[in-house]
């Protein structure tokens, strides 16, 4: 592999995650910080990026990696969507029509869960739990749970994208 | 009986009242000024021993007694986790605590810092709650202004920072030492224990890990006292010296088939069936319930039948469930099928089980196939039995795995299975006319078992 002719982390990526540096004795505790704050940025995290936040850790990349791939949260191969919708398919949400708004979603975008609209507008995710099973069936996206969905309150969702 | 005064959601629903001007107007960071001043750590620790108070998160261990353990003398650091992390399902308590009455939380936790003479406390907050987050770095900002938090705190010798760490959409990070390892930065692979965090815990030292709902009622100890938390719940069972009683409110929260589903505060104690009518408004649609799971889907399933159960911390466990869990009702209504019920639980812990053990791995992806095939009309009576034989050999109970997300995925199959047999047998032969007694998968894994 040829070395990046370009840097994937800008100064306000790096300044972001060095200010997690004080608040840890570790440097590998600011692994989960600096993913998050590399996702909040990029909408995921390329190998790339891997690469530079292991040496700004000072750990091996392989050590980054391990922990990145645990969480099923931060992908790698291309950016999320401007939406990132998490649609809850657990035992609340299901009991009162989770799986079906999920359905529907997926149906109407026109993608599988895991997947992105192809104008990059809408990213549908599998949701466990989101703790907010008295509104069941929720969806959360960005700051915002989306409550006591129906199908018409879906599409609602779906046409303010 | 008269109805319970709240107190943990006393402040919930007034207007601010995430804020540090509403929270002291409501008499809210005296108890800390009083104990600071008043106390040494080790009388905090004894108070919070004699009140009895068990942990909320899910384990219910007396909290007094875990700070105890703690080594004594330790030049330090001692580290403080809060589990805030909230991931089983139908549990959304710890949420409102922290999105409505962050300091609440706050107090407690600066208060168990004080007590175990923690310096450091993270707060290991799930992804998913972002409008906590927001408040509870508000509530932060606000306590160093105040100085709550820092240095010399209220001019004493006691200085603590307090940090949000957040999670990454991952159940086990709720186990406190996926949690430990989690913040660590490494992949959320829980520990064996021994060492408990008490003596090995965040980066390899002294540690603390409690839930919010447990800090929150320290907050209320250090305020009224423990004779007054004493007051509330169920006493120990004098027959038992060892057993610490269920003493305390405690956050209900009820979900699924009902009219109401909330959060309500009512003594340690009440019945699931009063739950249900009382606060959760009855069962939805003029409908019957069949069934309800009684404290998050780890806990296992009572049938109708048994809504007498009392939800305290001995209670589950003498109708086949697991334990109190986390408090948090479902209530299944007479059209769910358990099969669905069961596919659906079985789901979440195959998803969330982190790999590390092959009994909970495999176990529960097995198990999570065989209910696949059963609910695509393929099933076989003898899968039940298989069902069960997994749910009985996985968790910490039967002894072969680490943590207890093993046990939690095993109570739904035992009960689900053991308690509505029929239902399952039914379904079987209904979808599988031709082939529900076909047994070949069975003697497959009796050769298996002959190692
Ligand atoms: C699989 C699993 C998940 C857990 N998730 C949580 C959780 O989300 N929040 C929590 O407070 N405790 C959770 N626990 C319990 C913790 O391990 C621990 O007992 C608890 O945080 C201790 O705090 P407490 O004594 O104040 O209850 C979980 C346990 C297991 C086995
Ligand atoms: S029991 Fe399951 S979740 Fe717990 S450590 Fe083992 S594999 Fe991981
Ligand atoms: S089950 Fe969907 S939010 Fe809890």
């Amino acid at each position: 592999m040829n070395p990046p002719t370009e840097r994937i982390l800008n100064d306000t990526i790096v300044a972001e995650i060095k200010a997690y540096f004080p608040r840890y004795p570790t440097r590998q505790a600011v692994t989960l910080p600096a993913l998050h704050v590399v996702n909040r940025h990029l909408r995921y995290v390329p190998l790339a990026a891997v690469v530079e936040i292991a040496a700004l850790l000072e750990l091996h990349p392989a050590d980054v990696q391990d922990t990145l791939s645990f969480y099923g949260f931060f992908k790698q191969d291309a950016p999320h969507g401007e939406t990132r919708a998490w649609v809850c398919r657990s035992i609340a949400c299901a009991l009162r029509g989770g799986e079906e708004v999920l359905e529907h979603l997926c149906h109407k975008a026109g993608i599988a869960p895991g997947q992105t609209t192809p104008d990059g507008k809408l990213t549908i995710e599998v949701a466990e739990c989101l703790g907010a099973c008295e509104f069941a069936p929720c969806l959360l996206a960005g700051d915002i749970v989306h409550k006591d969905l129906t199908i018409e309150q879906a599409d609602v969702f779906l046409s303010q994208l | 009986m008269p109805d319970f005064e709240p107190v943990l959601l006393a402040n919930i629903g007034k207007p601010e009242s995430h804020t540090l001007k509403a929270y002291e107007a409501a008499g809210g960071y005296r108890a800390l000024k009083q104990m600071l001043k008043e106390k040494t750590p080790l009388d905090v620790v004894e108070l919070v021993k004699s009140s009895n108070l068990r942990g909320r998160g899910g384990a219910g261990f007396p909290c007094g007694l875990k700070w105890s353990f703690l080594p004594k003398d330790h030049p330090g650091p001692i580290y403080m986790c809060v589990n805030a992390d909230e991931s089983e399902p139908a549990t959304f308590n710890n949420r409102i605590l922290m999105e409505q009455d962050p300091h609440q939380m706050l107090e407690g936790t600066i208060l168990g810092c004080y007590a175990t003479r923690a310096s450091t406390a993270y707060i290991y907050l799930r992804y998913e709650y972002p409008q906590a987050l927001n408040r509870l770095e508000a509530a932060i900002a606000e306590c160093y202004a105040q100085g709550y938090l820092g240095k010399n705190i209220l001019g004493t010798e006691f200085s603590l920072d307090i940090y949000v760490h957040r999670g990454a959409a991952a159940y086990i990070c709720g186990e406190e030492t996926g949690l430990i390892e989690s913040l660590e930065g490494k992949r959320a692979w829980p520990r064996i224990k021994p060492p408990f965090p008490a003596v090995e815990g965040l980066f390899r030292k002294p540690t603390v890990v409690n839930n919010v709902e447990t800090l929150c009622c320290v907050t209320h100890i250090a305020a009224r006292g423990a004779d007054w938390f004493k007051s509330i719940g169920v006493p120990s069972d004098p027959n038992n010296p060892r057993d610490p009683g269920s003493y305390g409110p405690k956050l209900y929260c009820i979900s699924g088939h009902v009219n109401k589903p909330g959060c309500y505060e009512l003594p340690l104690g009440v019945t699931c069936g009063e739950l249900i009518d009382r606060h959760g408004g009855g069962v939805w649609k003029g409908r019957k319930a069949k069934a309800a799971v009684p404290g998050g889907i780890s806990m296992g399933l009572l049938t109708a039948a048994e809504f007498d159960c009392p939800l305290d911390f001995a209670g589950p466990g003498r109708y086949g469930c697991l334990g109190l869990g986390t408090a948090a009702v479902t209530v299944l209504d007479e059209t769910v099928s358990i099969v669905d019920f069961l596919h659906n639980t079985t789901r979440f812990m195959a998803h969330e089980s982190c790999g590390q053990c092959t009994p909970c791995r495999e176990g529960t992806a097995w198990a999570l196939r065989l209910l696949e095939r059963i609910k695509a009309g393929k099933g076989r009576l003898a899968d039940l039995d298989l069902i069960l034989e997994i749910g009985d050999n996985i968790g910490i109970i039967p002894g072969t795995t680490i943590c207890g997300l093993a046990d939690g995925a095993a109570w739904p199959m035992k009960n689900s299975i053991r308690k509505f047999r029929e239902e399952f047998e039914q379904h079987i032969k209904g979808t599988n006319p031709g082939g529900y007694m076909v047994t070949e998968a069975v003697r497959a894994l009796q050769v298996i078992k002959v190692h």
